[in-house]
């Protein structure tokens, strides 16, 4: 009897596992070496890796992906990279004010004469978006509209973790050959070249249609490009964005480094703070929640014993 | 309303006036304050104000989120967002609300097996079971319209597959899925109706639970033993304070599991496609319902061979429906005269093994039905060449590791150029999810046919006289050999 009720307890754990489990297709997203600094219940961001990530979504990132739920005001806001506790109202923040007027937008509301005017945005308006709808955005990038990333560590199992691969992902230069089939040149990655990434059983070539990139971390089927044991068809997929944290494509105002890691790094928690930049106050929150619930229990817990002292039951 | 004698005075000029006006008081101070309760109910009897408590929650937090919702295609998503971002505490509204619905269910499924176990549907208990029958398919029906709002990818192609299955109801199907939807198909008007449905059920379910505790009051609770009280002096104490603080602290335990969700995993319990805006041209790879469904779905899965003219489809959706349908019979299928299952040695094995298959159907629900149970029995795919020859589809098959790879490479080589021959791996046959579940199903329904057996060849082991006899019999076990009690 008390086996069985064991057994009912652990199948119930299994199951809660089993129905959070990713979807498979692609490599697990573990967290980056050393793990993130905003996990845990006491995990908070790295100010400074926000910010060099805010630096690297504008001048890269942003070219190409909208983030419609975010406005320039977030980013002073407290918890946000360029909070200033002198400016209670984020409107106020020269900082931030700066970095909005670096985005000419064209204006939500009609001026005087009714005719929407470019102008500089400003703390109060919403991120630049690149393409004024999905149309558009579809035809300047091959079919493919990119993802708004307003919530993209949200909407990704693995988080944080996964855009962080995703970007720092690639095949290695090496990993290319490049084969001429009927008259035409076709690019193959060399699944044993991927060095670390991918499926250690892969070995065969794996062929990129014009268009597109191969990436383990991406969810797909690769079977139908795989020329190898299809058996051992590597995991990830394809998508129509080319590797774009290449080797010192930002200079950081702060002198770090650019390295593919680090870029890919801060990016992925800038995002991670922009998909809810409410959690630090949810988790300081929530400590002083548990407190107060367990002193209540324990009062309980003793009030239930008085109570009930002259009761058998 | 209370099955009881009223044992309120009223103490002053103003409620003895009132008292023969409207009895209000003397109704809360018999139903809330006096009302006779047997005094060895254990935790599992909490359950019930725990899940008052789940569903003033889920009021109070979705009547504020109302305020700030906007239901409309374009503007559900960033509208529900907007509430994360901009409202005060919204965040925390939200998170409260999304995860309430989780706690709600995992309250209601522990308040469920509680009855089962102590058989709590029994007479003179019929009607408050069916009524809480009624209670849990209306929550279910929340559940589900309230998941559509957030207007995710899984908020959208979930409510598709749902509204999808009344279309496989014969002749009227497609009127009624048309009228569900408002249209010929999923969009601003569904959204619409879905959230004023969502805001009239809760009150619904209000209604409900108070007739389930006024069906409650006239037989009085049940208890571990399923003896009914005799001696309401020496069985029972009076509902406050002695189970306002015993219900008290569990819910205060309870609320620090919920917490914990709440604060430190929030999106745990949801899946991640539903942070995507829904995309009626882009279907998620696999669609699933909230946990909390996952058994039904794994049920309406499991069905896939046609039965003579029905097909598998209708039959899938007819099993869903017996299995919540069941329950409703259950008082008239369980035939045996002791309610409680510590009494029922045999009937007690079987209801350990009906918890364990409505768990093991939710790990169903959750997989892909075509992958294997146990990957590690697999035996490894095998490699088929198909090609063509004088016009013919012709296959040629291989097994084993590396060697069989290289073979069938060299094969379609030799092979000539208009043969056109391609390369595919077949998984080897195994024992799926899907066969899983199909045992589950019958596993399912078998339990109360089982049920009504057992109850008339069963030999029960002796119940004790009275509630009174049985605590007695246990304080003194307990302090002679500190046997654990049951």
């Amino acid at each position: 009897m008390k086996a069985l009720r064991l057994l009912t307890a652990g199948l119930a754990g299994l199951i809660f596992t089993a129905a959070a489990h990713a979807a498979g297709g692609a490599e697990h997203p573990h967290p980056p070496e050393g793990g993130w600094p905003f996990e845990g219940p006491t995990g908070q961001f790295d100010q400074a890796s926000l910010q060099r990530g805010y630096q690297v979504y504008h001048q890269v990132c942003s070219s190409c992906h909208s983030m419609k739920l975010m406005s320039y005001r977030n980013l002073g806001e407290p918890g946000g990279p360029f909070y200033d506790p002198a400016y209670p109202n984020p409107n106020d923040n020269p900082f931030v004010k700066a970095l909005a007027a670096e985005n000419e937008i064209l204006s939500p509301t009609p001026n005087d004469i009714g005719e929407f005017d470019y102008r500089p945005a400003t703390p109060a308006d919403t991120f630049r978006s690149p393409y004024p709808n999905v149309e558009a955005a579809r035809a300047a990038n091959g079919g493919a509209a990119p993802p708004d990333l307003s919530v993209i560590t949200k909407a990704r199992h693995g988080g944080a973790s996964y855009v962080y691969h995703l970007l720092s992902g690639y095949p290695h230069d090496d990993a290319f050959v490049q084969r001429e089939v009927d008259g035409e040149t076709v690019t193959y990655v060399d699944m044993s070249k991927m060095g670390g990434h991918g499926d250690e059983h892969a070995e065969g070539l794996l062929k990129v249609n014009p268009g597109q990139y191969y990436n383990p971390y991406m969810a797909g089927d690769t079977t139908p490009n795989f020329e190898g044991d299809p058996r051992h068809a590597p995991k990830g997929g394809f998508l129509a964005m080319p590797p774009q944290l290449l080797e010192g494509r930002v200079e950081y105002t702060d002198g770090t480094e650019a390295t593919v890691q680090q870029m890919a790094y801060d990016v992925a928690q800038f995002l991670a703070w922009a998909g809810e930049p409410k959690q630090e106050h949810r988790k300081s929150l929530g400590l002083a929640v548990m407190a107060y619930l367990l002193i209540l229990a324990v009062l309980l817990w003793f009030s239930y014993k008085q109570i009930w002292r002259k009761i058998d039951h | 309303m209370s099955g009881h004698e009223s044992s309120y005075t009223p103490t002053n000029a103003f409620t003895r006036w009132l008292d023969t006006r409207l009895p209000i008081i003397r109704f809360a101070q018999d139903t809330a304050i006096n009302f006779p309760t047997p005094k060895n109910l254990n935790y599992w009897y909490t359950f019930g104000g725990i899940l008052a408590v789940c569903l003033a929650t889920q009021i109070i937090t979705g009547v504020i989120l109302a305020m700030h919702y906007e239901a409309s295609v374009d503007g559900a998503f960033a509208s529900v967002e907007r509430i994360m971002r901009d409202v005060p505490y919204g965040w925390l509204l939200r998170y409260i609300h999304a995860n309430g619905a989780s706690m709600f269910f995992l309250a209601v499924y522990i308040h469920m097996f509680r009855g089962l176990y102590y058989g709590s549907y029994k007479a003179p208990r019929e009607v408050l079971w069916i009524l809480g029958c009624v209670i849990y398919l209306l929550m279910m029906a929340t559940a589900f319209l309230g998941y559509m709002l957030p207007w995710g990818q899984m908020s959208y192609h979930g409510s598709n597959v749902i509204t999808g299955l009344f279309g496989a109801i014969p002749l009227v199907g497609e009127s009624i899925q048309t009228w569900l939807m408002g249209g010929p198909s999923i969009g601003n008007q569904t959204l619409q109706r879905f959230f004023s449905l969502h805001y009239l059920l809760p009150f619904m379910i209000a209604a409900v639970v108070i007739l389930h505790i006024w069906a409650l009051h006239v037989p009085g609770n049940n208890n571990p033993t399923g003896v009914e009280v005799q001696d309401v002096e020496k069985e029972t104490v009076p509902f406050h304070p002695y189970y306002t603080v015993k219900d008290a602290f569990a819910i205060v335990i309870f609320l620090i599991m919920f917490a914990v969700f709440v604060f430190y995993a929030p999106n745990v319990l949801g899946h991640a496609d539903n942070y995507v805006e829904a995309n009626p041209l882009v279907t998620p790879s696999h669609i699933v319902p909230e946990w909390y469904l996952l058994p039904f779905y794994a049920i309406l899965r499991a069905i896939t061979f046609d039965l003579g003219p029905i097909p598998a489809k209708l039959l899938g959706v007819i099993f869903m429906f017996a299995a919540i349908a069941v329950l409703f019979l259950l008082p008239w299928l369980d035939t045996s005269k002791v309610k409680s299952m510590r009494y029922r040695p045999v009937a007690k094995q079987f209801f350990f093994g009906f918890v364990a298959v409505c768990l093991l159907l939710g790990w169903c629900g959750a997989a892909n039905p075509d992958d294997a149970v146990i990957p590690a029995l697999q035996g490894e795919s095998k490699l088929v060449v198909s090609y063509t020859e004088n016009d013919v589809e012709v296959t040629s098959e291989y097994r084993g590791g590396g060697e069989a790879y290289h073979d069938a490479k060299s094969f379609m080589e030799t092979l000539p150029a208009d043969a056109n021959p391609s390369l595919s791996a077949v998984p080897a046959p195994t024992f799926q999810f899907r066969h899983l579940s199909l045992i589950l199903t019958f596993c399912y329904f078998g339990y109360f046919v089982i049920l009504f057996f057992i109850g008339l060849t069963e030999k029960p082991k002796e119940v004790p006289e009275s509630i009174h006899k049985s605590v007695l019999k246990r304080h003194k076990a307990s302090t002679a050999t500190a046997i654990p009690a049951e």
